[in-house]
Formats: structure tokens, C-alpha cells, sequence
């Protein structure tokens, strides 16, 4: 209930689409009229990026990139997601480990980046190294927490119907957690999707990140610039909207909000 | 058995180091330093009062671009968490922009700077607006129907009614977001450093590398912003706490 | 039930002043493309100072009528007018007492009671949270947060919240419905005393046959999907009521065969 009376269907598309529309409008007037050489026009934007796939370059960069989340991710779900439940589960274990998860959480994956190119050398692997660093502890608390927030009774109602432990926990407690967990794991594959762009502009020398830093090292190619982080902002998205199918689904579904 | 049970964390810790240890002690020719070395760095540092000279540029750096997004965050934030139609119509533009990371604002934020201390606090100003713009938006949302109505009921405008209703009602949520975006602020200052000033922590570990391959004092300043991110994060844990806010936690839908 | 009428429905004029009526209220739903009929012809006259309940089942639309009169919904046709002025809009001079939880959390007890007093000077806004404490017995809990409350003492925040400002009608939706049957029988008890005291008008929504019988000068039955009034019930017992008395059974079980329910469980 708003002050405001309910708006049409049609202002779902109208809104966006003008809002949309005078940014690009007052971005194009901001390069006009300050006269800058270096700031790109949306127009030329388009054009670089065009010129970027005539050359056959944006796609091995926007894979390049990809693989690398890819492969880091999984490592954090696969390592990740196991070793939360068990944490979550065990409290005693949890206890022992979480100061030293808190300790490491806030450190940088770009401060590590020093410490990953010694172990992995300039290249993929130091990239995947940050990639799995910076998924996995969002993941590892997540899962955690979300064991920890299965309502008792449900794991008492388990337990009444005669349930053992390693039953209790993968046929009540993780379907229960499972909705956070998936709101955990978006979250860290959103955080996957920023450092590897932040890796590759340090560690290595293809990828979306990288041709941001080379774009404008190497001929202040500014359209290149915002053509990629455009670029970034659109795989993200669609990386963050595929994630959001998958919460629509019969058996997870029950655990979001759904806006009609 | 209290006591025993405390310990164990430590004994844990302890047991990392001790591998750890062992791992460099096996493999003599890398350069990774053990926890032993580690430690000299911290003191070396220490030392050179270098530690509080570099944290507090970092922090320093931090406060100006936490400051800056919070009050553009907030009040905008309700705003556009107020008028559907405002939330309807900026969404679109605000979702592609979130998972660009703030890094990859650096040649726009050199260009616009300059190398120096404004680029690094337009960086993290980048990192910590947009979450937390998206944090208060959702939040507001979130507010139940009854205060609203409530607050029309008792002849509230759209103003008094963000200031004294939706704001109110939407800071348990607002400290998360706000605790969670101080973490990235200081993530972002960190990596901020390392590439475009000659002061902080991000800068001691890039230096550190580059002026000699002093991979202990690298692992130290790692050490050093591990732990300066804990305590700012604690810090704000506890204002969580506040008996005022307390409701927040208690009160569940 | 007895051949002489014991049920006697409104006459057409109400004898005391018209506080509020509506006229032809309707009010139509549509989700995801179908419509659907929640109230129909409502027309309801409510005297200045009198005690009305709406009396119905989950459905019959009550408090989407009482939301409407209060003015947080448009009726879809029909008018409500209160004091002769068509309802537009929330006003503090009808506050609503929410079903639950609509005490903010966030103000202590004094907070919230003294929340529409900010036109008053502090002594005379002190002065009056002091009052409404001490008359819904809340004294010594002032500087509580309403999670430290039970969930009869928040409600019991919230109306002396509504009566703070001095409103000239008060509408209650369920306000006792979440609380233990006890309770909800003092806090009956508590809100007759009040309304007796500052004689408000109140419009009172229920589910509950025997809280409107104890409580309203009339009740008016609805009926559900569409959401109609049924019929308006004269309760003429002078409190206080006596709930074992002949006539309040009569009363009540009358009221129990017109909604259709028969009085052996």
C-alpha cells in the first residue's frame, strides 16, 4: 500500500527505456560539449567494440575470462559447499576454524595477488587462484550460517521419524538451506566475476580485465575502455539473471519472495 | 574444560603456522617466506613505525569514499526505494553497473585524478556507492506496509515520512550494508593502492615486491590488512549491538 | 429459535449524529486479469460517539471495508463520508489500529505514544504520553523497546499511540486477535473503560461473535465473497455486560444462526 497509486504494465518498459535513453543522451552532450579528445561518446564505444569483433579479439578475451571464473568457481562450490556444511553442522569444528576464516576473509584476493604469482607464476592459474579465493570464503560462511538458520523443528521432526545424522543432514538440513545457499553462491560468483576482471588487469594478459589496463596503456584506447567494462557490466548481469532462473525452481522456490 | 575448549582455536592456528613453516622449510628455494620470517617483517615494520604510517594513509583513504557514498547512498537510496516508479526506471542501469568491479574504473578514475590520493578515494567511493545504494533500496522495500500506513495515518508527508519511518525502519538492515560495504572499501583501498598511490598498505605490499623481493614484508602488510579489516569489521558488529538497534534482530517476519 | 423477534435490525435513522457514512460501497480486485467482487452495497451509518463492530468470516472483506473508510484504499464505486467530507486520505483525525505489529520498533513506549504529538510544546507532550501511559497501565515501561514487551502490552502501546492525538474515530482491525484468550478478555475489558471515558466513535473489526456482543452498540454481520451486509444487529445490554445474563445469550446465539452455525459443538 504507497501513497502512490499502482503503476501500469506498460510503465514496466516506458521508465527504464527513458531512463536509459537520457543518460545516453546527456552522456553524448557531456563529451560535446567539455571537448574532450579522450572520452569516448557512446557512439564511438560501439564502434570500438565493433572493430574489436572484425579483429576476432573480443572473443577470446570474453572467454578467456569466462574459463577462468568457470574453473576457480567450481573449485570454491566444489571445496566450498562441503566443507561450510561441515562446519555449520559441527559446531565444535566451526568453533576451531572460524577465527582463522574471519582472519583471512578480509584480505584482498588482489593482495594475494603477489603471493599467487609465486606460487602459480604470471598467468591462468595465479587468475584462477583469485578467482577461487575470493568465491570461496562467501561460500564457506554462507553455508555455515544457513545450517545454523534451519528452524529446530524441522530438524526435530526429522529426528522423530527416526533420521541418523548424515540422513538428518542431507535430507532435511540441506534442502532447508539450500535457498540461502543459492543466494550465497550468487553472491560469490558475482564476487568471482570482479576479481577475475581485477586479476587480469595485474596477472596476466588476455581477458576482459586485461583489455581494459592495454586498451588504455597502449594508446589511450578510452572507448575500448568503457566498451569493456560495458562489456563486464552486461556478462555479469546475465551471469546474475541466469543464477535467478535457477532460484525459480519447483524445489527451491518455496525459500524466496516472489514479487507477482 | 572452559578453558581448553577457547584454546583450541589457537592450537588450530598454531598447526597452520607449524605446516606452513614446514612447507617453506621443504621447498628452500622459493621465495615465500615461512611464518617465522613473516614475523620479523611485522617488527620490522613495527619498527620503522611504517605499520601505523601506512594504515592510517589506507584508512584514511577509506573514510573520505566510505563518507562520500554514505551520504549520496541514503538519502537517494530512499528516494528510489519510495518512488516505484524511480526504482522502475534506474534499475535497469544500476544492475549492469554492479558487477563492474571498481577496479576497472582505474584509467577513467586516472584520467578524471590524475595518479594521486583522489583517484584512490574515487575508486573506493565507486566500490561502496553502488552496493550500498542497492542495500537501501532493498531495504526500504522491505519496510512492512503497517508503518507506512501507519505513518500516513497520522498526516505524513513523503518526507517526514522517509525521515521519521522508512529511515528508522531500515537500519538494522542499513548497518549490515553498511558493515558489508566498509569490507569492500577497504578491499577496494587496498587494490586501489597497489596500482595508482605511493602511500598505504596495498602500496607497502606492491613496493616491498618491486624494491627487492622482500616477499616477508609483503606477507606482513597481508598479515597487517587481514587484521585491520577484522577489527573494523568487529567494530561495527558491535554497534549492531546497540541496545537501540537491537529490535532489528529480534523482531523477525 | 422463538417466534418474536428478537433480532432487531437498524432502523433507517440513526437517532444520534452521523459521524461517517458510506454509500453503495463496492470494491473489486483484479489480479493476474480476473476481478473479483470483495465488497458489495455497503451501506452503513455509524453515530457520533457509538461502538460498531463488523462482524464476519475470513473473506468477507471487514477489514478491506474498514481500510476503505480509513482511506488507505479507494473503494472501486459507492462514497464514504465522514463528517459530511468524502474520504480521500489517512487522516490523524482517524487513526487505525493495526491487526499486529504496528507499534515501530525502533521508539521506545514514550517514543511511540508521543509520535503525533510534535506540534505540542515538550512539557504539555510529556504531560500527555505521562496520561496515556497511566491509562493503558503501562507505567514503569516507558523507556521500553517493544520487544522487551508481551504482545498485550504492545497493543496496548498502539492504542494509547492512536488516543494520544486525540482522534475523533478509531478504527481497531482485529487488534486482539494475536493475543492469548485472556488477555484479549482484559483487553476488551480495558478499551470498553477507555471508550467509556473519551466516548470516541470506533469501529471495531472482529471474527469473534462474542467479542462483538460484549463489546459494540451494534454489530454489523457481513457476509462473505461477495462481502455484503448481512444484517445490523441493536445489542441494547448497558454495560457493564454480563455475559451469563439471559439476554446477552440471546443476543449472541441469534447472531449465531444468522451467520448459519449452530450453538451445539
Amino acid at each position: 500500500m504507497r501513497a502512490q497509486d499502482q503503476p501500469g504494465r506498460w510503465e514496466r518498459y516506458f521508465w527504464p527505456v527513458l531512463a536509459t535513453a537520457l543518460f545516453l543522451a546527456f552522456w553524448y552532450c557531456a563529451v560535446v560539449w567539455s571537448g574532450t579528445k579522450i572520452f569516448p561518446s557512446p557512439r564511438e564505444v560501439v564502434r570500438g567494440l565493433a572493430e574489436l569483433i572484425h579483429e576476432g579479439v573480443l572473443y577470446h578475451d570474453i572467454i578467456d575470462s569466462l574459463r577462468r571464473v568457470a574453473i576457480g568457481y567450481f573449485a570454491a562450490v566444489a571445496l566450498g559447499i562441503p566443507l561450510g556444511l561441515l562446519f555449520g553442522w559441527y559446531s565444535a569444528v566451526n568453533q576451531v576454524v572460524n577465527p582463522v576464516v574471519q582472519i583471512l576473509r578480509p584480505i584482498s584476493p588482489i593482495a594475494w595477488i603477489p603471493v599467487a604469482i609465486i606460487l602459480f607464476g604470471v598467468g591462468d592459474y595465479a587468475a584462477i587462484f583469485l578467482v577461487f579465493l575470493g568465491a570461496f570464503f562467501p561460500i564457506v560462511v554462507t553455508c555455515v550460517d544457513s545450517v545454523a538458520n534451519v528452524p529446530l523443528i524441522y530438524r526435530r521432526a526429522g529426528s522423530n521419524f527416526g533420521l541418523t545424522p548424515p540422513q538428518l543432514l542431507s535430507r532435511v538440513v540441506f534442502p532447508a538451506a539450500l535457498p540461502q545457499i543459492l543466494v550465497g553462491l550468487r553472491i560469490a560468483l558475482g564476487i568471482g566475476w570482479l576479481v577475475v576482471v581485477a586479476g587480469e588487469m595485474i596477472a596476466v594478459s588476455s581477458g576482459l580485465g586485461f583489455l581494459i589496463i592495454d586498451s588504455r596503456n597502449s594508446g589511450k584506447r578510452y572507448d575500448l575502455v568503457v566498451g569493456a567494462m560495458l562489456l563486464i557490466g552486461v556478462i555479469g548481469l546475465m551471469l546474475d539473471l541466469l543464477f535467478r532462473r535457477i532460484e525459480t525452481m519447483k524445489p527451491v522456490r518455496w525459500g524466496f519472495r516472489h514479487e507477482s | 574444560m572452559k578453558l581448553r575448549v577457547r584454546l583450541r582455536p589457537i592450537l588450530f592456528i598454531l598447526v597452520l603456522l607449524a605446516a606452513w613453516q614446514v612447507a617453506v622449510l621443504l621447498h628452500p628455494r622459493q621465495l615465500l617466506p615461512g611464518p617465522w620470517k613473516t614475523g620479523h617483517g611485522i617488527a620490522e615494520l613495527v619498527e620503522h613505525g611504517l605499520i601505523v604510517k601506512y594504515t592510517v594513509a589506507s584508512l584514511f583513504r577509506v573514510t573520505w569514499g566510505f563518507f562520500l557514498a554514505v551520504i549520496i547512498a541514503i538519502p537517494l537510496g530512499l528516494a528510489i526505494g519510495w518512488y516505484r516508479r524511480a526504482e522502475m526506471a534506474l534499475n535497469p542501469i544500476l544492475q549492469l553497473i554492479r558487477p563492474i568491479s571498481p577496479l576497472a574504473w582505474i584509467p577513467i578514475a586516472i584520467l578524471w585524478f590524475g595518479v594521486g590520493d583522489s583517484a584512490a578515494v574515487f575508486l573506493i567511493f565507486v566500490g561502496c556507492f553502488l552496493p550500498l545504494l542497492l542495500a537501501v533500496i532493498n531495504a526500504v522495500q522491505g519496510v512492512p506496509a503497517v508503518y507506512i500506513n501507519a505513518g500516513r495515518n497520522f498526516g505524513l508527508g513523503p518526507i517526514a515520512l522517509m525521515r521519521r519511518i522508512l529511515y528508522p525502519a531500515i537500519v538494522p538492515r542499513l548497518m549490515t550494508g553498511l558493515r558489508i560495504t566498509l569490507g569492500v572499501a577497504w578491499l577496494v583501498v587496498v587494490a586501489a593502492e597497489m596500482i595508482a598511490v605511493s602511500s598505504g598498505l596495498g602500496f607497502l605490499i606492491v613496493d616491498a615486491r618491486n624494491a627487492g623481493n622482500r616477499y616477508d614484508l609483503v606477507l606482513a602488510g597481508m598479515v597487517v590488512i587481514g587484521f585491520v579489516g577484522l577489527l573494523l569489521d568487529t567494530g561495527v558488529r558491535s554497534l549492531e549491538q546497540a541496545r537501540a538497534l537491537r529490535w532489528g534482530y529480534v523482531e523477525k517476519d | 429459535m422463538p417466534s418474536n423477534t428478537i433480532i432487531e435490525t437498524e432502523p433507517a435513522t440513526v437517532s444520534l449524529l452521523t459521524k461517517l457514512r458510506t454509500e453503495n460501497v463496492s470494491m473489486i480486485f483484479s489480479r493476474d486479469g480476473k476481478s473479483m467482487s470483495v465488497l458489495e452495497n455497503i451501506n452503513l451509518e455509524v453515530g457520533d460517539g457509538e461502538f460498531v463492530c463488523l462482524l464476519g468470516p475470513s473473506g468477507c472483506g471487514k477489514s478491506t471495508l474498514l481500510s476503505a473508510i480509513a482511506g488507505f484504499l479507494k473503494p472501486t464505486g459507492g462514497e464514504i463520508r465522514i463528517d459530511g467530507e468524502a474520504v480521500r486520505d489517512p487522516d490523524p483525525r482517524r487513526i487505525f489500529v493495526f491487526q499486529e505489529r504496528g507499534v515501530f520498533p525502533w521508539l521506545t513506549v514514550e517514543g511511540n505514544i508521543g509520535f503525533g504529538l510534535g506540534r505540542l510544546s515538550r512539557a504539555e507532550r510529556a504531560q500527555r504520553i505521562n496520561h496515556y501511559i497511566r491509562m493503558v497501565g503501562l507505567e514503569g515501561f516507558e523507556k521500553s523497546y517493544p520487544h522487551e514487551l508481551s504482545g498485550g502490552m504492545k497493543q496496548r502501546v498502539e492504542v494509547a499511540r492512536a488516543l494520544a492525538v486525540n482522534p475523533d474515530v478509531l478504527f481497531l482491525d482485529e487488534p486482539f486477535g494475536a493475543l492469548d484468550s485472556i488477555t484479549r478478555m482484559v483487553m476488551r475489558s480495558e478499551l470498553l473503560r477507555i471508550w467509556q471515558a473519551e466516548r470516541k466513535t470506533i469501529l471495531f473489526v472482529t471474527h469473534d461473535i462474542d467479542e462483538a456482543v460484549q463489546l459494540a452498540d451494534r454489530v454489523v454481520v457481513m457476509s462473505a465473497r461477495p462481502g455484503r451486509i448481512q444484517q445490523i444487529v441493536k445489542i441494547d445490554i448497558a454495560h457493564p455486560r454480563d455475559i451469563s445474563s439471559p439476554r446477552y445469550l440471546e443476543l449472541r446465539d441469534g447472531i449465531l444462526s444468522q451467520i448459519g452455525l449452530a450453538h451445539n459443538v
